[in-house]
């Protein structure tokens, strides 16, 4: 592993104006260059790999990736987390969900030199240790799956749900699985899932 | 069964529940005993958890996506981007030369026809996928442009750019579809094929009273499967090893070893978990030749795995079709004649017909069948969930609900004096109670905006079995109990049902069974296609499974001092059956074997009371499978919006082995039918040639939030045909889903819509507020 100190300064950076640009719209992005270029140039990274380090599921990892791949791309590569799926690799389908700081996203359509210093959770970080998370425990007891090449993505998303919502109710699962597609339909198990792993939980 | 031994059993027989009762029929002696129903079963039949659920929900499962070998390359196709063109010339120097290039492969010789956008040109693998994509870019292509077609329509006139000249081959292979060999080609139209056609409609026609007909389309459809095609190819001196998504592992080494001319025993398939494939994975492929070609040519393992316009462009799809369909009648019901006529095209492909389901569906003396391909430059159509049925039976069950109205007969009524099977008529009673059908108004007769509407249609489709099927069950001295085979799972939950079978025939339960299944090391396992995998491969597992019970029993019968037949396996126990508390615990009993280990090989025995037909491999049980569904919707008639409100499916596939996997089946049958009759259509511009939709994102999917309550009853119907007598569901379940939603527009608007998808659009063309497409 490499010294996380020196990549994290770097990706952190890069991170700021790249946040900055985006949460400020195209309008200002124009500003947003000119207040860079006064201030010490950022980064420019690439062509070529460039370090990084990524915090998943609770740990550190340092390693050098290209500029243009993906967050699901280092973590199914470098990182050998091949739990998260990609089914079309442009944001339409949600297999490739994990959080970023507890939120689901796409990891396909994320840099992963604009992760920074976010903590990313995929699903095999969702449990603790042999004990599966609710969401995971009422997948299997209420067979909500078939295939299971959505499934990760799918628990994700729920997961973050009950963390949102404990309780929640059907049209709320719905909204939360909205942008996940399910070929072998599993949708009404998963439904059927969530309720339960809500109906079980305390808080 | 000439030859083997027999003797007589009963067997169970009837649909529970209504009215059950005994069959006597003659076994081989080599079979298991019959089982009793399932309320008398402590595994089979119950809804246990399917058992890699857990790898599952962790990401712990490797699909072929996730496979990774040491050296392994990344390979990438070109494709054409012309619909039509002659290849003069490619030339792959300058990606040959490209650092991190290991082998380039042309598949488009100089002179050949690319005939769809989407059309492999050339190939190759490198160090990393970015690598791979660089290299295509440098290849070269000179092709010269040729006129193309891609509308069905415009393809049937005489005037249409021809997809093949006269004389050039045709490609007439299809999996899971019958394609004749002498058929005439018109222009680019094949046919008719008229196979399936009996009686004589003309005389049936001039007995009717009532005659109904309509035109209905219905639009290409693709697989969408989650998981991309994939296969990762190590080719060594010793052998090949291909990891590939498939639904036939079997299949697959088989046509390797034919390809590239190899001993069977020289090449091992492997599929750990796969992420679907509804007909589209039956087969290598050309991808597949392509990616062992490359490991060959590079000497090292490659990767390849399809992008998701590459998976709509040229993985298979479920062809469009147009059908004109008449049927004669009684005015009591009675059918005299049906004629379907059909034009459909699979692309560059055959294979676009309407299977049997208007053929065999109903009672009906005179039936006459014309359908045609027609060729178009566009990705080869394939087999998909109930192909040719599905298509049929959105045009069928129109018009057979038309005819009811003509009739005056509630459409139920109506299938009561038609439909010879006495499970659809318990399938009609308890859906029927289930959806509330009384409640249902004529059509047309909500007031206001939104209307609402209940309709029903009915499924067909072979009880599909394939005797090439075989298992393995083990017993190790520690009481380890493996079941092995080549069988892949491709979502349904095979392995779980192999292992639920084992459980209940030596009284374990069925997380203690240790599943082997996707490797073609394991004995020759069935495909995952034609509804046929359950069927196949769960009584070999009980035949193994009791094999292997029978020669443990001879092992410790002298322990325990009773004859063999007197012992049982029950509850983790070998037990005296009629003095169960002497025995010993399964370990115990597993610990003295004579060898470390107990094994029995079974394959799939026919069927008690023989095949109806045979066809290679496959064999169709006596008794077709069904299902009938009915849908309940609203539509907007200011918007044209259709809502499912509510599906209820009764469903038949023999003895049922886990109701909570097959209510996932039947569910994702269900959704896969409302997103064909709402939303799916692949579009193809006529002016470029291309797919314009070639996505998730504009290929629409029904997701969560269309999703409605599914209700999945499923019949206990006993047949008394194998050792577990256990049929299919998959197909069936897709099949009269995009029909009952129609008929349930029908029964809202009192106007039929006969075209799919049935968008706002096509229900605003209907309603005579919009033009038709032309």
């Amino acid at each position: 592993m490499s010294d996380p100190s020196h990549t994290l300064s770097v990706s952190r950076r890069f991170f700021l104006r790249g946040t900055g640009a985006a949460a400020s719209g195209v309008a200002l992005l124009n500003d947003a260059r000119t207040a860079a270029a006064a201030d010490d140039e950022p980064p420019i990274l690439g062509p070529g790999a460039v370090p990084l380090t990524l915090t998943v599921n609770g740990r550190n990892f340092g390693v050098s990736v290209e500029p243009c791949a993906t967050l699901a791309d280092v973590l199914r590569g470098p990182l050998d987390l091949t739990g998260t799926k990609i089914g079309c690799d442009r944001g339409a389908c949600s297999a490739c969900t994990v959080w970023l700081d507890g939120v689901p996203v796409a990891s396909c359509m994320l840099l992963a030199v604009d992760v920074g210093a976010r903590a990313v959770t995929t699903i095999e970080g969702l449990a603790h240790g042999d004990t599966l998370d609710p969401v995971q425990e009422a997948f299997i007891a209420h067979d909500a799956m078939q295939c299971g090449y959505c499934t990760p993505g799918m628990v994700m998303s729920c997961a973050a749900l009950l963390e949102r919502v404990p309780h929640p109710a059907a049209a709320d699962v719905r909204a939360a699985i909205g942008g996940h597609l399910c070929r072998c339909g599993a949708y009404p198990h998963v439904i059927d899932a969530v309720l339960a792993a809500g109906a079980t939980r305390k808080a | 069964m000439s030859g083997i031994n027999t003797h007589s059993e009963k067997f169970p027989f009837g649909i529970a529940g209504a009215g059950m009762s005994e069959i006597e029929r003659q076994v081989p002696n080599d079979q298991p005993p019959p089982l009793p129903m399932n309320d008398a079963l402590l595994v089979i039949g119950k809804p246990v958890p399917r058992h890699d659920g857990r790898a599952k929900v962790t990401g712990a499962v490797r699909f072929t996506v996730d496979v990774k070998l040491p050296g392994m390359l990344h390979a990438r196709i070109l494709r054409s981007a012309s619909p039509n063109a002659r290849v003069r010339s490619i030339d792959t120097d300058a990606a040959a030369r490209l650092a991190g290039v290991r082998a380039v492969l042309v598949t488009a010789q100089k002179d050949s026809v690319l005939r769809y956008a989407g059309a492999p040109i050339a190939a190759v693998a490198a160090a990393t996928p970015a690598v791979a994509d660089a290299a295509l870019r440098l290849i070269r292509v000179d092709a010269a442009a040729l006129p193309f077609v891609v509308d069905m329509d415009i393809a049937r006139r005489a005037n249409a750019a021809l997809v093949y000249q006269p004389g050039e081959p045709l490609p007439l292979n299809a999996v899971e579809i019958a394609v004749s060999a002498a058929l005439p080609l018109n222009g680019n139209v094949r046919g008719p094929e008229t196979q399936g056609s009996r009686g004589d409609v003309a005389r049936g026609f001039a007995q009717s009273e009532v005659v109904v007909e309509g035109e209905y389309r219905t639009r290409t459809q693709t697989h969408c499967c989650l998981e991309p095609h994939a296969i990762v190819a190590d080719w060594r001196a010793d052998g090949l090893t291909v990891w590939m998504s498939t639904q036939f592992t079997t299949g697959v080494r088989r046509e390797l070893a034919r390809v590239f001319d190899l001993k069977l025993s020289q090449v091992r398939v492997k599929v750990a978990a796969m992420g679907g494939g509804f007909g589209s994975k039956s087969q290598l492929g050309p991808y597949g030749q392509i990616a062992v070609t490359l490991s060959r040519q590079a000497g090292a393992p490659v990767r390849l795995v399809f992008d998701r316009e590459e998976e709509h462009l040229d993985s298979g799809n479920r062809p469009e079709t147009w059908q004109h369909v008449r049927i004669g009648a009684r005015r009591d019901g009675t059918l005299t004649a049906i004629a379907v006529e059909e034009f459909g095209s699979a692309g560059v492909g055959v294979g676009a017909g309407v299977g049997n389901f208007a053929q065999t569906l109903y009672t009906c003396p005179n039936f006459a069948l014309a359908q045609n391909d027609v060729f178009i430059n566009a990705g080869r159509g394939s087999a998909m969930r109930g192909p040719g049925n599905t298509p049929g039976a959105f045009a069928m069950e129109q018009a057979i609900d038309d005819l009811a109205g003509q009739l005056g007969l509630d459409p139920l009524v109506l299938r009561d004096r038609i439909d010879p099977s006495p499970v659809r008529r318990e399938e009609r009673r308890l859906g029927a109670a289930k959806i509330g059908w009384a409640r249902r108004h004529p059509p047309g007769a909500d007031t206001g905006t939104i209307k609402r509407g209940l309709g029903v249609a009915q499924s067909i489709w072979g009880a599909n079995v394939t005797t090439n099927a075989s298992c393995e069950v083990r017993v190790l001295r520690d009481g380890s109990v493996l079941v092995l085979s080549s069988v892949q799972d491709l979502g349904t939950g095979i392995g779980t049902i192999l292992a639920l079978v084992v459980a209940e025939e030596f009284g374990l339960r069925p997380e203690a069974i240790s599943v082997h299944i996707g490797d073609t090391e394991f004995p020759a396992g069935p495909p995952s296609y034609g509804s046929q995998c359950t069927a196949s491969i769960s009584p070999a597992a009980r035949t193994a499974a009791w094999k292997v019970k029978q020669a443990l029993f001879r092992q410790i019968a002298p322990a325990l001092a009773v004859a063999p037949e007197q012992l049982a396996a029950r509850d983790g126990r070998i037990v005296v059956a009629n003095d169960p508390a002497r025995g010993m615990s399964f370990r115990e009993a597993t610990a003295g074997l004579r060898t470390e280990q107990l094994s029995a090989v079974e394959a799939r025995a026919d069927d008690y009371g023989g095949f109806r037909r045979h066809m290679g491999d496959m064999n169709g049980a006596q008794n077709d499978l069904g299902g009938v569904q009915f849908a309940e919707v609203s539509v907007d008639t200011e918007t044209g919006a259709i809502r499912v409100e509510r599906v209820v499916a009764v469903q038949d596939c023999g003895r049922p082995m886990n109701p909570m996997l097959i209510e996932s089946q039947v569910q994702g049958g269900v959704l896969m039918g409302i997103s064909y009759a709402l939303l799916e259509e692949r579009v193809i511009d006529q002016h470029t040639g291309r797919m314009v939709n070639a996505n998730l994102e504009q290929y629409k999917l029904i997701g969560a939030g269309d999703t409605p309550p599914i209700d999945v009853l499923v019949l206990e119907n006993y047949q008394g045909q194998s050792a577990t007598d256990a049929y299919g569901i998959a197909e069936p379940s897709n099949i009269p889903t995009a029909p009952a939603i129609a008929n349930a527009v029908f029964n809202a608007l009192g106007v039929r819509v006969r075209e799919l998808p049935m968008t706002p659009a096509t229900v605003l063309a209907s309603l005579g507020r919009l033009p038709h497409r032309s």
